[in-house]
C-alpha cells in the first residue's frame, strides 16, 4: 500500500482503507515481539523523538519499545528535562529538535491540538500520542486491532464504552474509529460526563449502564480521575462503583463472550472490579502487548521504512 | 483652515438626508448647502476640498469598546497605534476599557490616557475607569474623581462583577457621578471553558462554556437596573438567550442596552476547527442560532450598538497552544466593512447601521454626534462601494490576531474627520 501521510494527528482523517491497512501490518509486526532476539533492522538509522509533556507510562514505554524493535534510535524527552522549563516556547522547542533532522516526533500534550499546531510549523511527521481530551489515535487504533484479533471483525460488533467520556480522548478516538469500521457503540455514564453533541461523533448515549451493555460485544471501563468530584461531576467513588462500576454481577448482561478493555491506567475497585479486571474475559494486557506492534506499524509507515527497506 | 466636503450624500439619520457640502472652520460646521441648489460655496485658494461624490457623509462613527492596551502592555498596542487603526476603520472616537497595568481605577490613569491621546490630534478616546479597585471587584473606584479626569462610564470588562451587591451600589453611586455603567456578563461558575460548549467543542476535546454563563449575568444585572430604575449597558452580547432577556427588559421599560460585536454576528464557534487561536475569545463565538438571534437582535433593535472588543495580543500570547491562548481579536478597521456587509444583505439599513455605529453609543456615553451647523465637525465618510482587502499583517493596529485577514469587503471609511481635521484618508493603492 502506498502510504501518503505526513502525520498520524486522529482518527477522523483516516480513511477506513487506511485504518484496516494499518491494523493488516500490525498484526504481522505481532510476531517480532515474540521471537527471543526480539529486533529487526527496518528503521536503522531513523530517528524518533518521544514528546511526551504530560506523565505517561504505557504510551511513553510503548512507542519506545516499538521503535527500538524496529532498529530506529529512541530519545525521549519530557516538558521537565526541556528548555521549557526556562521559558522556551513549544513551538521553539519543537523547530530546535526538527533542526536535528529526526524522522518522526512523537508528542503526548495536555493541552487538545497541539499536534495540530505543531504540524503546522514543522515538516518532521508528527504522531500524536495523546492531546488533552482530544484525541489518542494510536490508542484507538490498537483497540481495535486487539477486538479484531478476537472477533475476526469489526463490523456490526456491539461496544460500549463506560465513565468520563467527556474528558476522555480516547472515548472520542474509539468512538471515531469503531464507527468508521462498522461497529456500533454506546456510550455510558453519568450525565455530567456525558459531553454535549457527542452523538455527532456516531454515538448512542445511553445513561443506564445497565441498558447500555445489554448484549454488547465489547465493555470498555474509563478511569475516573479522583479529582473530579472537585468539580462537582460525582458525589463520591462509593456511589459511581455502584451505580457505573463493572462488577460480575453487571458483566452477565453483555454477551457471554464480552471483551473488557480499558486503556488504564485501573482504579480497581472504583470503575472495575479487581475479579472482572482479571477474568478471562480481559483483554486488558492484550491492549498492551498489541499496543507495540500497532505502534510498529505506525512507525514504519510514517518514518518512511519502505524506503529505508528498499535501500537494503 | 476651512474645509468643504463636496458632494457627498450626507446623511444623519433621522436629521438629514441629502445631497449637500459641508463647509468646516475652525473644527466646527459653519453651513450645509444643498449641492443641488448650485449654490456653491466660494471656496478660497487655502480651502481644503473634499471630493466626497458617490459617498456617504455620516456622524463620526465611534467604538464604545475597544483595549489599548497602554499603559503597560504596549507591545500588544499603543494609546499611539490604537488611534491610527481606530481612525483607519472611520472612527473618529474610543472609549477604552480599564484593564491596562495599571488598571486605570484612578484619576491619574485616566489623566495619562486622556493627555497622551490629546497629543495626536485625532480620534478622541474616551477613558472607561474600573468599576472595582483593580477589577478585583471587592470595593468601589472613586467614580467622581474618574468622571473629573475624563472617564465616561465604569466597567470590570474582562471581569464579572459577581458580587450582586456591589454591582447595585456601582448602579447607584455611578448615577450620582454620572457616569453609564458597562457589564461584563460572565457567572465565574460556570465560565471554565475556552470555547463555546457544543459539538465542536465536543469533538475538538476542547473545554466549553455554556449559553447561560453569560445569559445569568445579564437576567441579573436587568433586575438590579429593574430594582434601582438606573439605566445598564451589556457589553458584548453573543447568545440568543440574553437577546431575549434585552428584548424583555425593553418591552418592560426597563432602561437597559446592549452591544455586540461584528465577530458575534459574522462568525460561529465552527471557526475554532482546527484550533484557530484568532478565534478564541470571551464571550466565546457561539452557534449559528446565537447568531442569527443576534442579527435580529440588531435588526429589530434589541441591540443598540455595534461595539469591536479590539482586543490586541502578540503571536507570543496567541500562537499557542489552544488552551493557552489569551481571548481576543483585533477589530477596529473591519468593524464597519463587516457592518457594511450586514446592510449589502439586508439585515440593517445603512440609516440603522449608522445609528448602531455612531448615535446610539454617543448617546449612551453622553456625547453629541450631530451633523448641524455650530456642531464640532467629527464625521465619516464612506465609499460603500470601495473594494477592500484586509491584511492584518499590513493593519495600523500593532497586533495583528484577526480572523479576518485575506477577508475582501466592498466599502469602507474613506475619510475620517475629528474636529475638522482629516486623521485618515483611504489611498487608493493600499485599499484596492
Amino acid at each position: 500500500m502506498a502510504w501518503n501521510r505526513k502525520d498520524i494527528l486522529d482518527i477522523a482523517s483516516l480513511s477506513v482503507d487506511e485504518i484496516a491497512s494499518i491494523l493488516d501490518m500490525a498484526d504481522g509486526l505481532k510476531e517480532i515481539s515474540e521471537r527471543s532476539i526480539k529486533k529487526v533492522p527496518t528503521l536503522r538509522g531513523k530517528t524518533v523523538i518521544l514528546f511526551f509533556h504530560e506523565p505517561s507510562t504505557r504510551t511513553r514505554i510503548s512507542f519506545d519499545i516499538a521503535a527500538k524493535r524496529l532498529s530506529a534510535d529512541s530519545i525521549s524527552i519530557s516538558a521537565s528535562t526541556s528548555s521549557m522549563v526556562k521559558g522556551e516556547t513549544l513551538i521553539d522547542t519543537a523547530r530546535n529538535l526538527e533542526a536535528m533532522h529526526p524522522d518522526v516526533i512523537v508528542i503526548r500534550h495536555a493541552s487538545s491540538g497541539t499536534p495540530y499546531l505543531l504540524s503546522r510549523k514543522i515538516s518532521t511527521p508528527i504522531i500524536n500520542a495523546g492531546d488533552g481530551t482530544h484525541a489518542h489515535p494510536t490508542q484507538a487504533l490498537l483497540d481495535m486491532m486487539t477486538v479484531r484479533e478476537a472477533k475476526k471483525k469489526l463490523h456490526g460488533l456491539r461496544i460500549a464504552i463506560v465513565g468520563d467520556i467527556d474528558h476522555s480522548r480516547v472515548a472520542r478516538s474509539d468512538i471515531e474509529g469503531f464507527t468508521k469500521m462498522g461497529a456500533e457503540v454506546r456510550v455510558s455514564g453519568p450525565p455530567t460526563m456525558i459531553p454535549k453533541g457527542i452523538e455527532s461523533l456516531g454515538a448512542q448515549v445511553m445513561y443506564d449502564f445497565d441498558e447500555a451493555i445489554d448484549g454488547v460485544d465489547v465493555i470498555m471501563m474509563l478511569r475516573i480521575q479522583k479529582e473530579r468530584q472537585q468539580n462537582f461531576l460525582f458525589p463520591s467513588e462509593r456511589e459511581y462503583a455502584q451505580r457505573y462500576g463493572l462488577n460480575s454481577t453487571r458483566l452477565k448482561r453483555a454477551k457471554p463472550d464480552a471483551m473488557i478493555m480499558h486503556p488504564g491506567p485501573l482504579n480497581r475497585g472504583v470503575e472495575i472490579t479487581p475479579d472482572v479486571a482479571d477474568s478471562i474475559n480481559s483483554v486488558i494486557l492484550s491492549q498492551v502487548t498489541n499496543g507495540v506492534a500497532l505502534r510498529m506499524a505506525l512507525l514504519y509507515l510514517v518514518a518512511g521504512g519502505l524506503h529505508s527497506a528498499d535501500d537494503h | 483652515m476651512r474645509m468643504i466636503i463636496k458632494g457627498g450624500r450626507v446623511l444623519d439619520p433621522g436629521h438629514m438626508d441629502a445631497l449637500a457640502d459641508i463647509v468646516i472652520d475652525d473644527g466646527v460646521i459653519t453651513d450645509i448647502l444643498p449641492s443641488v441648489s448650485r449654490d456653491m460655496p466660494p471656496i478660497g485658494k487655502n480651502d481644503q476640498v473634499i471630493d466626497a461624490a458617490g459617498c456617504h457623509v455620516v456622524p463620526g462613527l465611534i467604538d464604545m469598546h475597544v483595549h489599548l492596551r497602554d499603559p503597560g502592555q504596549e507591545y500588544k498596542e499603543s494609546i499611539e497605534t490604537g488611534i491610527r487603526a481606530a481612525a483607519a476603520g472611520g472612527f473618529t472616537a474610543v472609549c477604552c476599557m480599564p484593564n491596562t497595568q495599571p488598571v486605570n481605577d484612578c484619576r491619574q490613569v485616566t489623566e495619562y490616557i486622556v493627555k497622551t491621546a490629546a497629543a495626536f490630534h485625532s480620534v478622541l478616546v474616551y477613558p472607561v475607569g474600573a468599576i472595582s479597585r483593580g477589577l478585583k471587584g471587592l470595593e468601589l473606584s472613586e467614580y467622581f474623581e474618574l468622571k473629573d479626569a475624563g472617564a465616561v462610564a465604569v466597567s470590570d470588562d474582562g471581569m464579572p462583577v459577581v458580587n450582586s451587591q456591589l454591582m447595585r451600589r456601582a448602579l447607584e453611586y455611578a448615577q450620582g457621578a454620572g457616569l453609564r455603567v458597562i457589564s461584563h456578563c460572565e457567572d465565574p461558575g460556570l465560565s471554565g471553558g475556552v470555547m463555546n460548549e457544543g459539538e465542536t467543542a465536543t469533538r475538538l476535546g476542547l473545554s466549553g462554556i455554556p449559553n447561560a454563563c453569560e445569559s445569568i449575568m445579564v437576567m441579573r444585572d436587568i433586575a438590579l437596573s429593574e430594582l434601582t430604575g438606573i439605566p445598564v449597558h451589556i457589553a458584548h452580547v453573543s447568545t440568543r438567550e440574553s437577546v431575549h432577556a434585552v428584548a424583555d427588559a425593553k418591552s418592560r421599560g426597563i432602561r437597559v442596552t446592549a452591544e455586540t460585536a461584528p465577530h458575534y454576528f459574522t462568525l460561529t464557534d465552527a471557526a475554532v476547527e482546527q484550533y484557530d487561536t484568532h478565534a478564541k475569545m470571551n464571550p466565546p463565538l457561539r452557534s449559528e442560532d446565537d447568531r442569527e438571534a443576534v442579527r435580529k437582535g440588531l435588526a429589530d433593535g434589541t441591540l443598540d450598538v455595534i461595539a469591536t472588543d479590539h482586543a490586541p495580543h502578540s503571536v507570543l500570547e496567541k500562537e499557542v497552544a489552544f488552551d493557552d491562548a489569551l481571548n481576543g481579536i483585533i477589530g477596529l478597521e473591519t468593524s464597519l466593512p463587516l457592518g457594511l456587509k450586514l446592510v449589502e444583505e439586508g439585515i440593517l439599513s445603512f440609516d440603522a447601521l449608522i445609528w448602531k455605529m455612531s448615535k446610539n453609543p454617543a448617546g449612551i456615553i453622553g456625547l453629541a454626534r450631530d451633523i448641524a451647523v455650530g456642531e464640532a465637525a467629527h464625521l465619516t465618510v464612506i465609499d460603500p462601494k470601495r473594494p477592500f482587502t484586509y491584511d492584518a499583517g499590513n493593519g495600523f493596529s500593532k497586533s495583528k490576531n484577526s480572523p479576518f485577514s485575506g477577508w475582501r469587503f466592498s466599502g469602507r471609511a474613506v475619510y475620517t474627520i475629528v474636529n475638522g481635521q482629516v486623521v485618515f484618508e483611504a489611498g487608493q493603492k493600499q485599499s484596492l
